[in-house]
């Protein structure tokens, strides 16, 4: 399941709010990792944190943040524990998905 | 390095030599940056309020090293978290062993020894980090600019400015940026970038208001990446191309006016730098990069007793090379000149001709201002003042529209005198 933010959505305006009031990410967390229904699961920092990777023509490009330009369809999704990002890097470089796609990196929030 | 007993000359002389050595290390002991300068700049108010009055220490440099360290020290104790303590460790080591000669540097796993100033270059230059941020930490910590000079530059408030720096040192903490000088594979690509961003910044300050300063700082950044990699011949390519290019500030632009390559007052150009360009391409042995053949360019101009003198032959043949490392349409237009100079006006135009779709070029009015010269060459002239016309149309800048103006004034006198 991938979580997303909704530019369109204003929390601040009461008319956008929940009738059943504001729920809690730790209780549902809870409940369903008691029920076995959720594996795993953590919170990545925000689009100006995130690298992307890419390879054409044998080339490995690096960029700062995601590409916002078009639509972009998430296909799948991997977790990594790496050292650091140059070493992240070098593992989303050899994906296969990195010469005809675009792999983003995201640091979760806590370790 | 000359003593001097004058409390505010040694320790501008002291931060010169020592500032960026204690930054770049305490980034590596402490994994913070902010308290990495904070440090340095407590250190160099403490000089002030205890040189005065105690006389100036004997090794200035040394002590304004273990001043900065104690202070990091200190603010690190302080905090006391279980995350610093590690920091604490890795500082007071670094403490203890400071004084000996190597104090700045860290044995790799190769047993190389890598200077702490590269890891904060390669790290402030990484490609994951926005060319903006880039730029703007090279300028603060590496070059030791204050924020508001960095903001002044840059045309931006100071609260932009430092909000640039912040994210961008969040994200070096946040996505883990290693505090590193990339392996071998992966050394080429990125002092490319390391190299971009430094002639960026060269460039930049001729196209703004902050020319000379920038400018100069930019040479001086040239210079240590330069001496930080004396193995590899790209950042000398680099530091002659900027000096060849900031020998003619004083002749490119005269009362405001940009006056081309051809009609400089070569009196004017800095022998001193000229001098140092061409000494600094002389060691060869290797094959040229990019940045080594536009300064062999630059320098095969300046070479010239007058634009009549200038080498084309040779200038065509650089570009050719040029060109082939770099097939971008600047570089193409600027080959089709050379040809059109070397060979013959309607053999540029031809070269021109392969470029005519280029998507990079429309609307720019460099394709249309080079065509109006090779035209001119080749003494069609109404034709050559119909592609000023479009250039004129097309031009970004007021003084480039000037420069064009005149041309097309010229050209146009020039054929009623036919």
């Amino acid at each position: 399941m991938l979580v997303t933010l909704d530019p369109s959505h204003d929390a601040d305006d009461p008319s956008s709010a929940d009738p059943t009031g504001t729920l809690d990410v730790d209780d549902w967390v809870s409940k369903y990792d008691a029920a076995g229904v959720r594996l795993m699961g953590n919170q990545v920092r925000m689009a100006e944190d995130a690298t992307s990777v890419t390879r054409r023509r044998g080339e490995l490009l690096v960029t700062d943040g995601p590409y916002a330009e078009s639509r972009e369809w998430i296909v799948g999704f991997d977790v990594l524990q790496c050292a650091d990002l140059d070493e992240a890097i070098r593992v989303a470089s050899e994906h296969p998905m990195a010469a005809s796609g675009r792999l983003e990196l995201r640091p979760f929030v806590e370790d | 390095m000359s003593k001097t007993d004058d409390p505010s000359e040694a320790l501008a002389q002291a931060l010169a030599d020592q500032r960026l050595r204690i930054v770049a290390s305490l980034i590596r002991t402490t994994h913070d940056w902010d308290l990495a300068e904070d440090a340095v700049a407590d250190a160099a108010e403490r000089a002030l309020l205890t040189w005065p009055r105690d006389g100036v220490p004997r090794n200035p440099a040394a002590w304004l090293t273990t001043t900065a360290q104690r202070r990091a020290l200190d603010v690190i104790r302080r905090a006391g978290t279980e995350r610093t303590k590690l920091a604490e460790l890795g500082a007071q080591q670094q403490l203890d062993g400071q004084l000996d000669e190597l104090g700045d540097r860290e044995r790799e796993e190769t047993g190389v020894l890598i200077d702490d100033r590269l890891r904060l270059v390669f790290t402030a230059c990484h490609p994951a980090l926005p060319m903006d941020a880039r730029v703007a930490l090279t300028l603060k910590v590496v070059a030791g600019l204050s924020t508001a000079e960095v903001a002044r530059m840059f045309l931006v408030e100071e609260a932009t400015m430092s909000q640039r720096l912040l994210r961008a040192k969040r994200k070096i903490a946040h996505a883990a940026i290693p505090y590193r000088v990339p392996e071998a594979s992966d050394l080429p690509e990125r002092l490319d970038a390391v190299l971009a961003v430094i002639y960026l910044v060269f460039t930049q300050g001729y196209a703004g208001a902050a020319a000379p300063q920038l400018a100069e700082e930019t040479i001086r950044l040239g210079r240590l990446v330069v001496d930080l990699m004396p193995d590899e011949d790209e950042p000398r390519g680099l530091l002659a191309l900027m000096l060849a290019q900031h020998a003619r500030r004083d002749a490119r632009l005269v009362d405001g006016k940009l006056v081309t390559l051809e009609d400089q007052d070569r009196s004017r150009w800095d022998r001193q730098s000229i001098e140092e360009a061409l000494s600094l391409t002389m060691l060869v042995g290797r094959v040229p990069g990019p940045y080594r053949l536009q300064a062999e360019l630059a320098l095969t101009h300046l070479r010239a007793a007058d634009a009549a003198e200038t080498d084309w032959r040779r200038i065509e043949r650089l570009y050719d090379r040029l060109y082939a490392l770099q097939p971008t349409p600047v570089v193409g237009l600027n080959r089709a000149v050379a040809i059109g100079m070397a060979q013959s006006p309607a053999r540029g135009l031809m070269a021109l001709d392969q470029l005519a779709d280029h998507p990079a070029l429309r609307g720019l009015h460099l394709l249309p201002a080079v065509r109006a010269d090779l035209l001119a060459r080749a003494g069609r002239t109404t034709e050559a003042v119909e592609q000023l016309d479009r250039a004129l149309e097309l031009a970004p800048t007021e003084q480039e529209r000037e420069q064009l103006a005149r041309r097309r004034t010229h050209l146009s006198s020039d054929s009623s005198a036919d």
